[in-house]
């Protein structure tokens, strides 16, 4: 049994990891070309209020946070949203033995977060993203939009930070099981982004630059 | 297929370029567009989601534009895009969506949902499920110059009857004047006071000015229906006859998408500058304010009143404080909405849904939103600037019996003029 494990916990570092990469970044620069590729729009001509790049630049960062009087429509998605994309992005790249990877890769390396930091941004990921799905289920709107690959990008998501803090705490299986388990759904996660929903983080940058150039021009913030 | 199907999905296909393709693969179904959208938030009905609205055009962009949606169309798991999908989708494209853009505002993922929806209007329209209402206004705006079908003699007659009321000239087809004057089929027909209202306060600030017999319409359908040539027509002849009189500038009258369509679209329609400027109203009323020529008599409006920022002039006009300027110059009691400037919501019937008689249960019920907006603030005067957004507020606000009075906002600024001109002009 342990050996089964062992041997998948080392394919996942290994050979799986490396192929998971190389999917996606090939899935990456397909995605973008696919996309940025197609035309782009003629210049503008109307003369405008303001210069559009800078103001999509700004844009790009505005939307992080809600316009005004959006919060209280929608706490939870707004709420649940931050608290669950922050919690990951900060596991993801202030625990110790994840950068010990990047290290490894990049061979750069940064200060880590103390462990019991870390275990409170898990937990508080992993509670935001059941209440994301909650919402998800129950909002009406929300329910009649999502589609299987809505549900399948919140799947990929969960099971790395679960089985990571399930490894942490060696729950419900031994330790080498939920290291292997664990590695091997970030492998997934990381092989399937660019053909998920999960391909957002890349596209929403441009997408709100265009849309903060083009309010822009016309001297509206977006 | 049929022609004209194949007509409309090739203006999707033709359409579909990078912000597009990155808006669609950037939507997380987050559900907060419809949030934003006043037809969701009155109805609940979870179809009027804006990103739904575009479902059709995104499927298409799948099936067509990405690898893996052409490998699930192969394999017959991504259906092809039908005439009954559009005609269904008519309502929800021209029905229950005002074009107001807020839910371009809101997106966290920064897709500009109005831009895709006005896009696929123009495929609604080219595969033929354009409501017949909107391509009547479409075909009059082309045909005899007005939405409304309101003729010259019918502005002739408006004309006169200001100037014999206010006793103030306006000029006709006048050469090398600072400003040519459009106006809305509306302001014509139903609120013939604002072309007075613009005639006593250039006469007072000292501007010269026109109105062509020509090219007096604002309005353009053909951003409306979204058919790109009719559009580039209607701007056309505005800009061949300001050209030829030689203005310096075009003045876009309270009506907001002819503002957005001459402004900000027209030059991109036609493919070159303009040989004039393009102003909106509020922004020369404001210009002229701040050089101090529009004085004022003391008698500031005591009236609590609150103002309706008209969508395309502010959120995808970008005139946003030129109004409040103005109100706080004539009024000792304004007071903003809740939600305002660029945030305010939609009075329900922009983008042509007022022009649409299938579309009026959805725009009363839409109104609901204005209605508690207004209620909260506890007035009984609300001001704006465009003559659409009046009228629509004025017929809804009499079907939910509210006494509340709508005032053009050049009008209120005309009316607190110091009233000197006449006698001036008669020394």
């Amino acid at each position: 049994m342990n050996t089964i494990a062992s041997d998948l916990l080392i394919w996942a570092r290994g050979s799986g990891f490396h192929a998971a990469l190389a999917l996606f970044l090939v899935g990456i620069l397909w995605r973008l070309v696919e996309i940025y590729t197609l035309n782009h729009p003629r210049r503008c001509l109307a003369t405008p209020l303001k210069d559009g790049p800078s103001e999509g630049f700004k844009t790009v960062f505005r939307r992080f946070l809600p316009p005004p009087g959006m919060f209280m429509r929608a706490p939870v998605t707004y709420l649940g949203g931050w608290v669950f994309h922050a919690g990951f992005f900060i596991v993801l790249f202030f625990f110790a033995p994840h950068i010990e990877i990047f290290r490894a890769l990049f061979g750069i390396r940064w200060p880590a977060l103390s462990n019991p930091l870390i275990e409170l941004f898990t937990v508080a990921a992993l509670i935001a993203m059941l209440l994301v799905l909650v919402s998800r289920i129950t909002d009406p709107v929300k329910r009649f939009l999502s589609t299987f690959m809505d549900y399948f990008g919140w799947v990929l998501t969960f099971l790395p930070l679960l089985t990571g803090w399930l490894a942490w705490h060696e729950l419900l299986l031994p330790y080498t099981w939920s290291l292997a388990l664990h590695v091997l759904t970030a492998d997934l996660l990381l092989a399937l982004l660019p053909f998920t929903r999960l391909l957002h983080g890349v596209t929403a940058f441009p997408s709100r630059w265009y849309t903060g150039v083009w309010f822009g021009r016309k001297g509206v913030q977006s | 297929m049929s022609a004209t199907l194949e007509r409309g999905l090739n203006a999707f296909r033709n359409f579909l370029n990078a912000p597009a393709a990155s808006f669609f693969a950037s939507c997380v179904h987050c559900g907060l567009c419809a949030e934003a959208c006043l037809f969701y938030t009155e109805s609940r009905d979870p179809r009027l989601a804006p990103i739904h609205k575009l479902e059709p055009m995104r499927r298409l962009w799948e099936r067509e534009f990405t690898l893996l949606g052409r490998i699930q169309a192969m394999l017959g798991l991504k259906p092809e895009v039908t005439d009954d999908e559009l005609e269904q989708w008519s309502e929800l494209v021209f029905d229950t969506c005002t074009l107001c853009g807020r839910c371009s505002l809101v997106c966290p993922v920064g897709n500009d949902l109005v831009y895709l929806i006005r896009r696929m209007r123009e495929g609604m329209a080219a595969s033929g499920h354009a409501p017949a209402d909107l391509l009547g206004a479409t075909r009059r705006n082309l045909e005899k110059g007005s939405a409304m079908g309101v003729t010259l003699d019918t502005l002739m007659a408006q004309i006169r009857h200001q100037e014999e009321e206010l006793g103030v000239e306006i000029p006709l087809d006048r050469e090398g004047v600072d400003y040519m004057v459009l106006l809305s089929s509306m302001e014509i027909v139903q609120f013939p006071e604002y072309i007075g209202a613009v005639a006593r306060i250039f006469k007072q600030a000292g501007v010269t000015w026109t109105i062509s017999t020509q090219a007096f319409e604002a309005t353009n359908g053909g951003i409306q229906i979204g058919v790109p040539d009719i559009a580039r027509r209607i701007v056309m002849r505005t800009v061949e006859v300001a050209e030829r009189l030689k203005v310096g500038t075009v003045i876009c009258p309270e009506c907001g998408h002819g503002f957005r369509a001459l402004r900000w679209e027209g030059e991109d329609l036609i493919g070159r500058k303009y040989g004039f400027k393009v102003q909106h109203i509020l922004e020369v009323l404001d210009e002229l304010r701040a050089q101090g020529r529009l004085p004022l008599d003391n008698l500031r409006d005591d009236r609590p009143l609150t103002y309706h920022d008209p969508c395309q002039i502010v959120r995808r006009g970008g005139v946003i404080e030129q109004p409040r300027n103005l109100l706080k110059m004539v009024a000792s009691d304004f007071r903003e909405m809740a939600d305002h400037g660029v945030m305010n919501w939609c009075c329900g019937g922009g983008g042509g849904v007022s022009t649409l008689e299938r579309a009026e249960p959805w725009r009363v019920m839409a109104f609901k939103r204005k209605k508690e907006q207004i209620e909260h603030l506890g007035v009984h005067t609300l001001v704006t600037a465009c003559a659409n957004c009046r009228m629509v507020i004025e017929e809804d606000l009499d079907k939910y019996a509210m006494d509340i009075e709508v005032v053009g906002l050049t009008e209120l600024v005309a009316n607190h003029l110091r009233e000197t001109t006449s006698k001036e002009s008669q020394e």
